[in-house]
């Protein structure tokens, strides 16, 4: 008996039942795509409409309703600083040590375990592991140097992952090549590894950093301030950020209706900010991928 | 093509100026053959020549590939297999696919047999468990596998595994079936029991083996093409071909002077 | 004639250093871990010279202020935190699979190279910024179709931590359907399935661990969020009843009163008891999936 092969019903459900499936996954992602945009336009809607070069480059005034969030902005901009000191380095050097050095077993695999539940630890016990260490055992006060710090240890385990893909797209070829030469390790790694993956590093070190800027759980308590009439003039002072600022003009100020422009540009700065570095990131690890594939 | 090459059996695949690309590079160049029905033609030729892709050709598996692009007809039973339309399932039941290497799902060995059963026109339980039977047996690993049906196929041997894939294949009742190097990934042994499997198919399926084994094709298959860069450069009776080629270059090949 | 024979110390010994810099680079994270565990863990202990365990657990009063009795109860928070979570995960796991099963197996390479980077900018949008809009437009937008007074409930901070969940989500569950071997699609597809039936009788079994890991890693997320939930949730201290009372959550609870609580004393440490159960919560949570993940990576090899 010969069977045809041409359309007919008696596929009718498995049909429809891929068309109804199929369906649901493109809604899926029309949703997302959807919200995203509605968020988008509506912060930039409304931030547009107060961001100015006096917004971008005075401090507040007349109890926060005027003026603009320069201490915010500069505070961020410190803080991240002090976070890029820390956590850019030890994440390399611990890369380094994973990706080059370490023996595949048990205790590198704790290792490895112990960087992925790192990246899990709530933000906000970060911040609270923050207050004991930084702000009371070391006693560096309620700071920028302790809440950098305590961003520098949230931002870590994204630093070492980043930096180790980095490394991993080097060829061992060109490892090999060093140490038929004559290289030592070290040798090695400074001459034929790290040139090559310090791009990519870098890259993911940013996209770590725009994150980490980004945060407010664990700078609330370590040394992000209410409002401050100086800029910080020390590591030991407190500071106004964006992210904190953003919090405080949405839910703590006292003439909320007063505020609401100024979060909703406050708001604007950062997903700009945000946005601006992702896309860089994104454009940048486009080229690098290219650039090493042959 | 002179179909005066099998009087005695009806064409199953007809297939017209067909040529292939994968993006610019043109695979396979106006082919034009017809496979005899219900018996085992082989395609053999060097790796590269085109083979593989010539029985993706027939059940359509080739359009998994997002820049293969197919000109001319395959016709099979007198329909042409790349008309709009055509519904790949159906395509797919009628020309069942046995690939090189095992590759049982990680179900159960009932599940997979059963599977084909079960995305297709839903059946009763008992007439599932029933070709389930069946297609082991004609497989020849129902003795095998009777008692643990329920265990994982992952945990049959390689020619095991092989031998599931093609009772797979048979359950759901195609009529052709095309091995891609059914053996390429099995020992010795369990390749001699595919091929008396092979040997046993023809009385019901028309079979078309792809293998770069001659003396596999020698043995199983009653009509071989020989295929060299995308071409056909030779399709006729088995034993002629290994005993008496037309061509120079057929004939450098099977005597294993290239490739 | 050279030797062979190791060089000077002095060169050996610069090699060996920096490769313990490297090492003790590599340390700091399982330091940090456990420091984090013993902090949590030695800060949080003297509250309970003064706080009964039990009440600690079952009641469901949190009111360590009040001058005659102050009540340190956690249930009503715990209650809460699992109530929005549970929400976020309801809506985040579905459509999250969705965008999965649409990546890897819808999208051509030129669509699926623009929707990645989308939803890696969703991952990077900061918390605070989410809860902003909470505020602002998920709000009001609730309270209208519910006819509330105000939207700040249970509901709209599920709403905004499935927006935090769903990153996670979408990429564990592509890279385990990615994974799926191209052998067992070719044989669906042969064998008569058509696309769908590949993707949910074959590729989704096959990958079933590593969905099963998003969705846990997806929950680790969305229970530890801070920011988001305390801007959208209201944070009323009672018992929930549903997604449209108002809730405080566990975070959110530390988020308001570490800011105004006296150092070193009950009220303090009962914080950090709470930020020690939230802890121990994320990190079980974390170390199930990442078992299942490496399960699954090994199964695969």
């Amino acid at each position: 008996m010969k069977s045809s092969i041409k359309k007919n019903r008696k596929n009718f459900r498995a049909e429809l039942s891929q068309l109804l499936g199929f369906l649901f996954v493109r809604i899926s992602v029309y949703t997302i795509l959807l919200v995203l945009l509605f968020f988008f336009y509506d912060v930039s809607n409304r931030g547009f409409k107060v961001i100015s070069w006096e917004f971008l480059s005075e401090p507040p005034r007349r109890g926060m309703t005027e003026g603009g969030i320069l201490p915010a902005i500069v505070g961020t901009f410190l803080v991240t600083l002090i976070t890029a000191l820390f956590a850019v380095p030890i994440g390399m050097a611990a890369a380094i040590y994973l990706h080059e050095y370490a023996r595949p077993n048990r205790l590198t695999r704790l290792v490895r375990l112990s960087i992925r539940n790192l990246a899990g630890v709530p933000s906000i016990v970060y911040g609270l592991f923050g207050v004991i260490l930084f702000v009371n055992w070391l006693k560096f006060g309620t700071s920028v140097l302790s809440a950098g710090l305590t961003l520098g240890l949230l931002t870590l385990p994204w630093t070492i992952t980043a930096s180790e893909e980095a490394l991993k797209s080097v060829p061992d070829s060109y490892r090999h090549g060093a140490l038929a030469l004559g290289a030592t390790k070290w040798q090695m790694i400074r001459t034929n590894v790290l040139p090559y993956a310090l791009p990519g590093m870098l890259t993911g070190a940013v996209l770590g950093l725009a994150r980490a800027a980004g945060e407010t759980a664990p700078i609330m308590f370590t040394g992000a301030a209410f409002y401050l009439p100086y800029l910080p003039r020390s590591f030991k002072d407190q500071f106004m950020a964006l992210p904190y600022h953003l919090y405080v003009m949405a839910t703590q100020h006292h003439s909320i209706d007063q505020a609401k422009p100024i979060a909703y540009g406050t708001a604007l700065v950062l997903i700009v900010f945000v946005v601006v570095f992702n896309l860089g990131a994104i454009l940048i690890r486009g080229r690098l991928r290219n650039k090493w594939r042959h | 093509m002179d179909s005066r090459l099998f009087p005695e059996a009806q064409a199953k695949i007809i297939v017209r100026n067909l040529n292939l690309y994968y993006g610019k590079k043109q695979v396979l160049k106006n082919l034009n053959l017809e496979l005899p029905e219900k018996r085992v033609t082989a395609i053999i030729g060097p790796s590269g020549c085109g083979k593989s892709s010539f029985v993706r050709v027939l059940n359509r598996m080739n359009d998994l590939i997002p820049e293969a692009r197919v000109e001319g007809q395959v016709l099979i039973d007198g329909e042409n297999i790349y008309d709009s339309d055509v519904d790949l399932a159906a395509l797919r039941k009628k020309v069942g696919m046995v690939f090189q290497k095992p590759n049982p799902f990680p179900k159960s060995i009932f599940d997979n047999i059963a599977y084909g059963l079960r995305v297709g026109n839903h059946r009763k339980p008992a007439e599932i468990e029933a070709i389930v039977e069946r297609s082991l047996k004609q497989a020849a690993l129902w003795d095998e596998v009777k008692d643990r049906l329920h265990q994982s196929a992952l945990r049959l041997s390689g020619g095991q595994q092989q031998r599931l894939c093609i009772a797979r294949a048979l359950a759901v009742e195609p009529e052709i079936i095309l091995f891609d190097e059914p053996c390429s990934a099995i020992d010795p042994i369990a390749t001699a029991k595919v091929e008396e499997l092979i040997h046993q198919l023809k009385k019901d399926y028309t079979v078309v083996i792809v293998t770069h084994n001659m003396q596999q094709a020698a043995r199983v298959s009653d009509f071989t093409a020989f295929l060299w860069l995308g071409e056909l450069v030779e399709f006729d009776r088995t034993e002629k071909i290994f005993t008496n080629p037309k061509n120079k270059l057929t004939e450098d090949y099977i005597t294993g002077r290239f490739g | 004639m050279a030797s062979v024979k190791k060089k000077g110390l002095i060169s050996d010994l610069k090699e060996r250093l920096i490769q313990h810099l490297f090492e003790m680079s590599g340390w700091l994270a399982l330091v940090v871990l456990l420091g984090i565990f013993a902090l949590l863990l030695t800060t949080a202990i003297p509250a309970f010279k003064e706080i009964n365990l039990k009440e600690f657990f079952t009641s469901s009063r949190w009111d360590p202020t009040s001058p005659e009795k102050p009540e340190y109860g956690i249930l009503s928070m715990v209650v809460s935190t699992m109530l929005v979570t549970a929400g976020a995960l309801a809506i985040a796991f579905p459509l999250g699979l969705g965008v999965a099963a649409y990546l890897s197996d819808v999208a051509s390479h030129k669509v699926r190279e623009i929707v990645k980077p989308v939803v890696e900018l969703l991952a990077a949008i900061p918390s605070v910024v989410v809860g902003f809009i909470g505020l602002t437009l998920v709000g009001p937008l609730i309270a209208r179709i519910f006819k509330l007074s105000n939207g700040l409930n249970a509901l709209n901070g599920s709403l905004l931590l499935a927006i935090m969940a769903l990153p996670t989500v979408i990429s564990i569950s592509e890279d385990s359907l990615q994974a799926v071997p191209q052998a067992y699609v070719e044989a669906s597809l042969a064998l008569g399935a058509n696309r769908w039936q590949t993707l949910v009788r074959v590729k989704i079994p096959a990958a079933i661990s590593g969905i099963a890991a998003s969705f846990m890693l997806g929950l680790g997320r969305a229970i530890g969020e801070t920011m988001t939930v305390l801007m959208a949730t209201g944070n009323a201290r009672s018992f929930p009843h549903g997604f449209l009372d108002s809730v405080r959550t566990l975070s959110a609870n530390i988020a308001i009163e570490l800011g105004e609580v006296p150092y070193y004393t009950t009220h303090y440490y009962a914080l950090f008891a709470l930020g020690l159960i939230l802890f121990v919560m994320t990190f079980v949570i974390n170390l199930t999936a990442d078992l299942i993940l490496e399960k699954q990576k090994r199964k695969l090899q």
